[in-house]
């Protein structure tokens, strides 16, 4: 749609702004200015310059949660964007039963965060868990409280089970648009399953399934409730991830320094990954239009 | 036979999701002794006696108020601070538009954690700490974006001459969004409430750093189920089940839309 040039816009966005200004930039700023001091106490700071940022470039604390985010976010991309593909692929196109498979589907988006982790945490005990107990009935050795791999798999199916609906709910709304007439042609020239989907379908959802990938990304990046529910970050620090080792050193042992160099480098990560979801947005925004 | 696969996959898919589920409600019907003692895929002597401890302790079903109060304070808020911004974005070009833009959206990705402790003393400090209002404003900062994101989906939908005849007509711009404007982009309204609404549910790190007593979310009442007695399970299970509810009553309603929503209004 072609915009009028109008800067007295400027005065309906003015509420959004200050809202967002007071709890974006605020506590920005506040974060900005505990990174480049020290304290010893009683409110009295002292300059310290680019200190925290050098101690937490090179901290190994800070590299090892890196890499074990990277390596969850990962292994979540890969799980959840095929299978929620594929169950969309495999969703009834309307009707009742669309309906039903919609309402189910999203339950597991709503719970809240904190909930997610219990279900889990109760679900997967040995003792008392459907999961827990069933594996252990099968002779298999696990327990996600002790083994780090078992935590490991428990957090990632929880993660699969609380967001692949989202994937899959996306998909199929690009699905949804695709006109009927497409399939008909690809009947006429006798197009296998497998063509249909890698030439029809799989263009048409482009534009969702980029938006998929990086909500999936970026909630993973920032997963907190759910994984410190379930393990705590245990055994040891196996499923420590970024933003749970950043409350640990926030709020639990109060190293504002640190924690604010660390949580300026973590957001600048987020800000980047942001900017490139953005661009790449808007250029598919801008060819739809063309 | 391709129908009969695809019900399978999506009968297997949808059991994968209920089951834990059904796990939890399963506890939550069960007393203690029963949930420790023996493993059984229903409960053997059903009791509503977790449910009851909830509903009569006002320290637990407080917490669920709390959690009501804020999450509707926020709603409120997000929505009615959204709606022109979005009616700004759909229809005018103005100076720095699309940086502003996309600075909501980072606010969207901003992690929680980042924000805790900050939010933490900024609240405090002026004297807001253990409020409602704290955890609702702390939670427009993702809010207050998704909301003006997915509005100005819907309004893009919206036809510019329906603007430009009201205009015509005499309307004041005022009158004109409550009066015309808004009815059509109603249901775009009600979805940009209905997320408001979830997100503020489904977040506990925020509330939980910026509530103590008063305030305190259901979701951090539920670690009062550790006790000297070791864990009380059937509570536990039974005030899990109690925050699913409020999302499975309305999601009915917004089912055709959920992928619109999620998609910050980009479908």
């Amino acid at each position: 749609m072609d915009k009028t040039l109008n800067n007295k816009a400027w005065f309906l966005v003015a509420p959004v702004l200050v809202l967002v200004a007071f709890s974006a930039v605020i506590p920005l700023m506040t974060v900005v200015n505990y990174s480049v001091q020290d304290t010893f106490g009683n409110n009295v700071f002292y300059w310290a310059g680019l200190e925290w940022f050098q101690e937490m470039i090179t901290s190994d604390r800070l590299h090892e949660a890196l890499w074990r985010q990277m390596l969850f976010s990962v292994i979540i991309l890969v799980i959840e964007v095929p299978l929620g593909i594929f169950v969309a692929l495999n969703m009834p196109k309307k009707g009742f039963w669309a309906s039903v498979c919609l309402v189910l589907m999203a339950l597991p988006l709503l719970i809240p965060f904190n909930v997610v982790g219990t279900i889990w945490q109760i679900f997967s005990r040995v003792d008392i868990g459907l999961l827990g107990h069933t594996l252990a009935a099968l002779g298999v050795d696990y327990n996600y409280t002790s083994d780090a791999l078992d935590a490991w798999a428990t957090v990632i199916v929880m993660d699969v089970w609380h967001w692949t609906s989202l994937v899959a709910l996306l998909s199929y709304a690009g699905l949804q648009s695709i006109p009927e007439a497409y399939y008909q042609a690809a009947k006429i020239d006798q197009a296998g399953r497998v063509a249909v989907f890698r030439y029809i379908e799989l263009p048409k959802m482009q534009g969702v399934l980029l938006i998929a990938i990086l909500l999936r990304f970026m909630d993973s990046f920032m997963i907190y409730t759910e994984p410190f529910v379930v393990t705590g970050g245990g055994p040891g620090n196996a499923t420590t991830f970024l933003s749970i080792d950043l409350v640990k050193m926030a709020i639990g042992q109060f190293d504002l320094g640190p924690a604010a160099a660390f949580s300026l480098m973590y957001f600048l990560v987020i800000l980047l990954v942001s900017w490139v979801f953005y661009t790449v947005m808007t250029n598919l925004d801008r060819e739809e239009a063309a | 036979m391709r129908i009969r696969t695809s019900a399978i996959v999506m009968v297997l898919y949808i059991v994968f999701l209920l089951l834990p589920i059904y796990w939890l409600l399963n506890m939550s019907l069960k007393n203690n002794t029963e949930i420790l003692g023996t493993f059984t895929l229903w409960p053997d002597n059903l009791t509503l006696r977790n449910f009851r401890v909830i509903l009569t302790d006002p320290a637990w079903y407080m917490g669920y108020v709390n959690s009501i109060i804020y999450v509707v304070m926020n709603t409120v808020l997000s929505v009615t601070v959204a709606l022109p911004a979005a009616y700004a974005f759909s229809r005018y070009h103005f100076i720095g538009d699309k940086h502003l833009f996309f600075w909501l959206l980072t606010n969207r990705m901003a992690p929680p954690a980042v924000f805790a402790l900050p939010f933490f003393q900024l609240y405090s400090s002026i004297g807001l700490f253990d409020t409602h209002i704290a955890v609702a404003l702390a939670h427009t900062l993702f809010n207050v974006p998704l909301a003006v994101w997915i509005l100005e989906g819907f309004m893009r939908g919206v036809p510019k001459e329906i603007d430009e005849t009201a205009y015509i007509d005499g309307y004041s711009f005022p009158h004109f969004f409550v009066k015309i404007f808004m009815p059509l982009i109603a249901s775009g309204v009600g979805v940009a409430a209905f997320f408001a609404f979830m997100f503020s549910w489904v977040e506990l790190l925020l509330s939980r750093t910026l509530t103590s007593v008063n305030a305190k979310p259901i979701a951090a009442t539920m670690t009062r189920t550790v006790s000297a007695s070791g864990m009380d399970w059937g509570v536990l299970a039974a005030a899990g089940v109690l925050t699913i509810i409020p999302g499975a009553l309305v999601i009915y309603f917004v089912r055709n839309y959920i992928a619109k929503g999620f998609a910050l209004g980009r479908v």
